[in-house]
């Protein structure tokens, strides 16, 4: 094969109707989809000729580690700098993800979800920064479950995959598993109850529908149902003693 | 003191150690940063975070931090900072370590520790093989906490386009652009921090992000900054090469006893599981048996540079092998999972099994805008933390501290900041936040106007390019000077350029022209620089001057802005604690006497 051939959806801006536009590069080897974008840049013209505008999209570390470059590509949501034209069906369809507002052809803004780790207080109520010497003694086995919740990079593929994620009917999954991430943590754990109650509302934890498509989506293979799991249990016994309390 | 307000440039390590010291001492914050502040090159920082904490009996201490990073550094770095820093790291680690960042442990539950380059001591905390992810998200979550308290109040999407300076030049805010509309916009402020990263983008392909243009710490040096040391840019010697990008295979990979060899036989085809012991080269740790593999990476860069010119890389290619396959794959996995994941994904081979086919790739440049002792620039209101400044590091940076520095620049800047804010005379300002914001306009609008026939990015290729092969690893003085002359040529060029995009809204080309523009000023002072410096030392090496050079190079280049091209100049290096030695990782240290 001498050409990759890709099928971009393009937006010109928001509210702007959505069209495919086809480009076409010379093939080389190890080209991943960022190198095809880049190179459509240069010259946007389509396949079939037309001069066109390049393309937007978002791009950062190219390593699958900021989690920017996350797009819909061949039907399945994942980072565009890891996806490698050789393991791909050709045509290479590229689609913004649906669950976030669409700025531009494959932009799409996700500050919904650093909203939502406010309100689940993601992080460690500390007392200062100035030098208080070492954190609390941890065994290897918590650290390595919590490290697993902590590469969690924001890039919304599992909010994408979940049927029951849509704007603000639901929290979703990655807000849930930090939550674990932080009442994991034996300092973090003194602030449990906020957290619980950033995931108890209308829109919390048990508008999760089981489906698990979040952890096949997850490209850190975070344990997101085991979070979801073992949260809802909190969340339950935290309801219940309030209950008790009254 | 109410009412004080910071600008901070840049969303990284250091931009957010700074932003949340000055949130805790009260005061506003605006921050600065192109891509939401979680998802700033530090993610991509992988081995860990160096701290002298001593707790394997080794006799560490911030001492021995200290020298082996003064000694790393070739002599070229100030060295009150570079022992302030070192004094300051295991306090870092620790506040990181109460934070929850999920550093690995030891049997006891205590902090482990690894090896890393230009060392002997275990120094290095770590949280898997992605500890810049981990550090940078422990400071995004913090500075969220403030956030949320009203103290600090995000612009992410924005671009920092140049400073605001007032009649008596003293820094008074900036003017920053907003990457979906291309509105220009004034902010002002009592001080401004940059900590805007590295330049990395200038050679083209690096182990840089695609933020990394070092275009904001460009538009503060054409304001008036001083930019000191350009020329070391340290390359990486153990890099993936890749179309897009040279992805970074962590130093931990040798620190946990990953070795480098080649075939002793040219061209030897044999897969490299069937040659055996006896018909390997492993150069590093013959020619460097007190350090081995984990000389300093200038040395590593050159060694495998040279195997691979003459012709003894893997295949003839250039390529060298960085085998982890002798150790357990457990231990691999639970030490260095991310970054084994990061080569089996973009490579195809599993290096738990195969050993990993790598390459010298430019990572991480040493020099940036000079700052003084408290990280203040020669601008009065203007400071800088991070890899976009130039101290500590000297001519080559010792892997691990530069997660250790961004934090402590950032959390010396925070303080420097607010003391300068608290005092300054505001006075002088009518009307240059408008002024400004109609400069830069004038400059979009002429970017966005013009028609002429050459392409921005072939432009970056070719800059990249040409530096990738003249201004790396070795320096010739003509090929330097063919490279300015590239350099001259390419900004010519610059101005017929059209920016191709008639969609303006989130338009990804008209802020790539304006970086390019910045990122051909800094290729100049790099460039120019190196052939200026007639000697070796650390990351910057001439065949024709293989010798370190104190009585003429120990000094610290400083370049500054004219329209007709960087104007440079010389300061003494505070020596006052170490005096030089030779550098030598051939043999074992030479203690030296506590100052």
């Amino acid at each position: 094969m001498n050409t990759v051939e890709i099928h971009i959806k393009r937006r010109e801006k928001p509210g702007a109707p959505q069209h495919w536009e086809i480009f076409e590069i010379p093939y080389r080897p190890n080209l991943n989809v960022i190198s095809c974008l880049l190179e459509i840049r240069k010259n946007p013209v389509t396949k079939s000729g037309q001069k066109t505008t390049p393309p937007s999209w978002d791009m950062n570390c190219l390593e699958q580690v900021c989690g920017i470059c996350t797009m819909v590509i061949n039907g399945r949501v994942r980072q565009s700098c890891s996806a490698l034209v050789d393991n791909l069906d050709q045509p290479i369809k590229l689609e913004p993800m649906t669950k976030f507002p669409n700025i531009r052809d494959l932009v799409v803004d996700r500050s919904q979800m650093f909203d939502h780790l406010k309100r689940v207080h993601a992080w460690v109520e500390l007392d200062g920064t100035y030098d208080l010497g070492p954190g609390p003694r941890m065994d290897q086995e918590d650290v390595m479950e919590r490290y697993a919740y902590s590469r969690c990079m924001t890039c919304g593929c599992c909010l994408e995959a979940c049927p029951q994620y849509d704007e603000d009917h639901y929290i979703g999954p990655q807000a849930i598993a930090q939550v674990r991430l932080f009442n994991m943590h034996p300092s973090g754990a003194m602030d449990r109850d906020e957290r619980l109650q950033g995931i108890m509302g209308d829109d919390g934890i048990t508008n999760c529908g089981n489906a698990q498509n979040c952890v096949k989506a997850c490209p850190m293979n975070i344990p997101l149902t085991k979070a979801i799991y073992e949260e809802n249990r909190e969340t339950v016994l935290y309801g219940l003693l309030g209950w008790l309390k009254k | 003191m109410a009412g004080i307000k910071i600008a901070i440039v840049g969303g990284g390590l250091a931009g957010l150690a700074a932003a949340m010291k000055i949130a805790e001492a009260g005061h506003s914050v605006d921050l600065f940063s192109v891509v939401p502040v979680k998802r700033s090159h530090s993610v991509c920082a992988q081995g860990g975070i160096n701290g002298a904490v001593n707790t394997k009996g080794e006799g560490d201490s911030t001492w021995e931090h200290f020298d082996d990073t003064v000694y790393g550094g070739d002599f070229l770095a100030n060295q009150p900072p570079a022992k302030a820093m070192c004094e300051m790291a295991p306090s870092i680690i620790y506040l990181f370590d109460r934070m929850g960042v999920p550093f690995s442990r030891t049997n006891e539950g205590l902090l482990d520790f690894r090896r890393f380059g230009g060392t002997k001591h275990h120094r290095t905390a770590f949280a898997g093989a992605s500890t810049g992810q981990q550090l940078l998200y422990a400071l995004d979550e913090h500075v969220r906490r403030h956030e949320v308290a009203g103290k600090v109040t995000k612009y992410e999407g924005w671009e920092m386009m140049s400073l605001v300076l007032d009649d008596h030049q003293v820094c008074r805010g900036l003017v920053a652009m907003n990457l979906r509309s291309l509105e220009l916009k004034a902010f002002p402020a009592d001080a401004v921090i940059i900590a805007s990263g590295g330049p990395g983008l200038i050679f083209g392909k690096s182990t840089n992000s695609m933020v990394c243009t070092g275009s904001a710490v460009a538009a503060a040096y054409q304001q008036g900054a001083k930019y000191a040391n350009g020329e070391f840019i340290q390359v990486h010697p153990t890099s993936i090469p890749g179309e897009d990008k040279l992805r970074l295979m962590s130093e931990s990979a040798r620190g946990e006893g990953g070795r480098v060899w080649v075939p002793k036989n040219k061209g030897d085809k044999r897969s490299p599981s069937s040659i055996p012991e006896s018909e390997r080269w492993y150069f590093l740790e013959e020619k460097y048996p007190a350090y081995g593999n984990l000389v300093p990476r200038d040395i590593a860069t050159r060694e495998i540079f040279q195997v691979c010119l003459q012709g003894m890389g893997v295949n003839g290619e250039n390529q060298v092998y960085l085998d982890l396959t002798h150790i357990p794959p457990e231990t691999l996995e639970q030490k260095l999972g991310a970054i084994l994941e990061i080569y089996e994904m973009f490579v195809g081979d599993d290096p738990k099994r195969v050993p990993m086919r790598i390459f010298p790739g430019v990572h991480y440049s040493m020099g940036g805008l000079w700052v003084d002792f408290d990280q203040r620039t020669n601008i009065s209101g203007l400071l800088a933390a991070g890899e976009c400044d130039y101290s500590i590091h000297g001519a080559n940076r010792l892997g691990a501290n530069s997660l250790v520095s961004c934090v402590y620049g950032g959390f010396i800047a925070a303080p420097a900041a607010i003391e300068w804010a608290k005092n300054v005379q505001r006075n002088g300002s009518n009307g240059i936040y408008d002024q400004e914001t109609k400069r830069q306009q004038e400059l979009n609008d002429k970017l966005i106007k013009q028609s002429g026939s050459e392409n921005q990015y072939k432009l970056h290729d070719e800059m990249g390019k040409i530096m990738t092969d003249n201004v790396t690893v070795i320096r010739y003085n003509d090929r330097l000077k063919q490279t300015d002359e590239k350099l001259l040529e390419l900004t010519d060029r610059y101005n017929h350029i059209s920016i191709n995009d008639s969609n303006l809204w989130a338009t990804m080309a008209l802020p790539h022209a304006r970086q390019l523009k910045n990122m051909l000023d800094l290729a100049r002072v790099i460039t120019l620089g190196a052939l200026n410096r007639n000697e070796s030392r650390g990351a910057h090496y001439k065949p024709d001057f293989p010798n370190r050079d104190d009585e003429n190079f120990l000094k610290t280049t400083i370049a500054e802005y004219s329209g007709e091209g960087p104007v440079f100049s010389y300061e003494p290096v505070d020596i006052s604690l170490i005096p030089p030695r030779k550098r030598d990782y051939s043999h074992e240290k030479k203690e030296t006497a506590k100052a």
